[in-house]
């Protein structure tokens, strides 16, 4: 039992001390793909990396401690660290995940990573989301009303709110969408994250380019590419229920045809 | 700003188009035919069509009665002379075809890049599926028993 701390300062630092006292360091081994056309040619390869960390850390800290203290040339994207910019999206233990949501605890003693499949790898992690947003900007993501400035804001129901609020957690990490068999196949498919932004806005009330959406999105290239594997819901960073909203502007592009 | 605002609704810009969205076309124009969503809906009907049609031709044929080994020439006539089994194959003939096709042009759509590759290989889809098509539905339509040479009757 250690003596009753006397000001704010010794307070802090015996937390400090129990909590250090409490997580030991543990050692991980990182798998990470490697990909470097300058120096390497056009095949990729593995490293492995052992270090210690702390269990409560993400797996981007021990990415990061990779980077910083083993080898310098490792790239990787990443913004925010926090799951909200969606920068460091990658492939953990075959999983698509945001490498700031993972701890080091749930991956020890040993994690594979990879670059998430289906878009142009450009240097180890880091990959090219050009064909990505391509199929995101092709669902003309923004507010389409044809009203003119309103006075005030446009107001909505809490329940008109509810219609599309799953959709609007989407942070564009791109785990869905590379998550998708049909997307590996043929990049020209726009990809559950470029329908479930459709989604948010074909579904908000004051919003008036329904139509417009519902017609890109019943071409070759749209919802009905889908399958229905449920990956991209396993996916998502975010918990949104991706498939589910595919399937209602699915059911949206049959039911405005009667 | 300002300048944005201008391009967007410049005089000079051509008239709002019928539906109106944007006041100006976003994009392309696109067709409407919906082709997809028909194909797509053909395929949800007829795999429940087919659910009952195929089963049921199994259990029929293969399992009820003697089972399989009671099906020759004369089992096949008897059941063809009503009209109903007939179009009970038929319809199974044309729908497990239909359904076949449609779903190797998805898996065609998906894994099939080069445009000239993919078109051969549909090709060659339709054209089968075709073949096998008229085959079947002349037999279906035209089986005669009477007219097959050294069959007693």
């Amino acid at each position: 039992m250690p003596p009753a701390p006397e000001s704010a300062g010794d307070v802090l630092e015996t937390s400090d001390q129990r909590r250090a006292g409490a997580t030991g360091a543990v050692t991980l081994t990182l798998r990470i793909r490697r990909y470097n056309p300058e120096l390497r040619g056009e095949e990729s390869w593995w490293d492995e990396f052992t270090i210690q960390a702390d269990p409560n850390d993400r797996l981007l800290d021990a990415l990061h401690q990779v980077k910083w203290y083993h080898d310098g040339t490792l790239a990787l994207r990443r913004s925010c660290a926090h799951g909200i910019c969606g920068s460091d999206a990658m492939m953990v233990n075959g999983k698509n995940r945001l490498a700031c949501k993972v701890l080091v605890k749930d991956v020890a003693p040993k994690v594979t990573v990879e670059p998430i499949r289906g878009l142009p790898v450009l240097k180890d992690l880091y990959v090219d989301m050009e064909p990505f947003f391509n199929g995101y900007r092709s669902i003309l993501p923004y507010l389409i009303n044809d009203e003119g400035e309103p006075d005030a804001e446009r107001l909505q129901s809490p329940e008109e709110r509810h219609r599309f609020d799953d959709t609007t957690k989407c942070i564009l990490c791109a785990c869905c969408t590379t998550s998708c068999p049909v997307f590996w196949g043929d990049d020209e498919y726009v990809g559950p994250a470029a329908i479930v932004n459709a989604h948010r806005f074909i579904y908000d009330s004051r919003d008036h380019g329904a139509d417009e959406r519902l017609k890109i999105l019943s071409e070759k290239t749209g919802v009905f590419r889908c399958r229905t594997t449920f990956n991209c819901t396993e996916a998502c960073p975010r918990g949104i229920e991706v498939t589910k909203a595919i399937q209602e502007v699915k059911r949206s592009i049959l039911f405005e045809r009667f | 700003m300002a300048a944005r605002t201008d391009t967007r609704i410049a005089p000079e810009q051509p008239p709002p188009s019928p539906r109106g969205v944007l006041g100006y076309r976003a994009g392309r124009e696109r067709p409407a035919g919906g082709w997809e969503l028909w194909t797509w809906l053909f395929m949800r009907i007829s795999g429940i069509v087919l659910l009952f049609l195929a089963v049921g031709h199994v259990l029929i044929m293969h399992v009820g009665g003697e089972g399989v080994s009671r099906v020759n020439f004369a089992f096949v006539a008897t059941r063809w002379s009503s009209p109903f089994w007939r179009t009970w194959d038929w319809a199974l003939l044309s729908l497990a075809l239909l359904h076949g096709i449609n779903g190797l042009r998805v898996v065609v759509q998906d894994y099939v890049r080069p445009v000239a590759w993919r078109f051969a290989v549909n090709m060659l889809f339709y054209v089968v599926g075709f073949v096998l098509f008229v085959l079947g539905t002349v037999v279906v339509f035209t089986f005669a028993p009477s007219r097959w040479p050294g069959v007693a009757r």
